[in-house]
């Protein structure tokens, strides 16, 4: 099956995202004043060879689970994840 | 009971790098027996050991998120189960996003709100001292211990802050030397100038500053000694 999961990680808005923050600021000094704001987040690809595992009917819903257990932490962020 | 006689298990990740400081300040300076736990080790049943510290460094590299790949090794599982039959597990530093990874303590440190890594003395407020970390500390008892650290800002959402505060969970925050909790005193944006938690059991508590780092004279605070000697007390009392 050899497919890939792409997975993109932001902290959640009403977290304070101090990494965007910087960025925004330095931006800014930089001339580029029509930006408004700055979110940082993660882009991670996941290569998936053999059968789903964990049960599931899909690979988007094995996705869901790594990234819901490891690789975001719900608490702050959240995750969209497409297959390809 | 001889202090020789209780042991002390040091968990070590990749990464870790304040086990050897944890090492010599629990055998060297409280003359009990600590001995390490690499991550692979496949001691299942940790019931041998009075109590277990998760040492600070940047375990797996602070990759993903500080302490989230160490949350999910074979040893976190066993400490799980340790922990959940009362087991004293103490995570200091990079050890206390471990336990809040893990699931074991409730929220989630975010970089400091300054953007830079934080590395001073710092003055904590004993706010409970019916646990097994603080018993030989008096209310309200002031230690100066330092932070090394760059996510330290805690976080946690209404819900879990209310339940920290009506169990006692919240045990020490930064304050000045004077005592008062101010937002000049929060190195790093805490919520409430929160440092150290504990669960709801008392038995796990995780503490951002290094107290095996001031626990003798000669570098500068013997105040963090205070945290092995309740434990210590406790563990003889029990």
């Amino acid at each position: 099956m050899n497919k890939k999961a792409f997975i993109k990680i932001m902290l959640k808005d009403e977290v304070l995202d101090p990494q965007g923050k910087a960025v925004l600021s330095v931006l800014k000094s930089s001339g580029f004043d029509n930006v408004k704001d700055v979110r940082v987040g993660k882009y991670i690809e996941v290569d998936f060879a053999g059968e789903i595992k964990g049960g599931h009917a899909s690979l988007k819903e094995e996705a869901e689970e790594i990234s819901e257990k490891i690789l975001s932490n719900p608490l702050i962020e959240e995750f969209t994840i497409e297959i390809k | 009971m001889d202090n020789k006689k209780i042991k002390a298990g040091i968990t070590v990740f990749p990464g870790s790098n304040c086990d050897a400081d944890v090492y010599r300040v629990l055998n060297g300076v409280f003359g009990i027996s600590a001995s390490f736990i690499w991550h692979k080790d496949k001691i299942k049943d940790l019931g041998g050991y009075n109590f277990i510290v998760i040492p600070g460094g940047f375990s797996y590299g602070d990759y993903l998120r500080s302490g989230a790949l160490a949350a999910r090794s074979p040893v976190m599982e066993y400490i799980k189960d340790y922990a959940s039959k009362g087991g004293i597990v103490l995570g200091i530093c990079n050890g206390f996003q471990i336990l809040l990874e893990a699931g074991l303590l409730s929220g989630v440190m975010l970089t400091n709100n300054s953007l830079k890594f934080e590395c001073k003395d710092v003055y904590l407020k004993t706010l409970n001292t019916e646990t097994p970390f603080t018993c030989a500390l008096k209310k309200d008892s002031l230690l100066k211990m330092p932070i090394a650290h760059h996510d330290g800002n805690y976080f946690a959402e209404k819900k879990i802050i209310e339940r920290l505060n009506d169990k006692n969970a919240v045990i020490f925050k930064y304050c000045d030397e004077n005592g008062s909790i101010t937002e000049l005193s929060n190195p790093n944006g805490s919520m409430h100038n929160i440092a150290g938690i504990s669960n709801e059991n008392v038995n796990v508590m995780g503490l951002m500053p290094h107290p095996e780092r001031s626990s003798e004279k000669i570098l500068g605070s013997e105040d963090g000694g205070y945290i092995f000697q309740s434990i210590i007390k406790y563990i003889k009392e029990r």
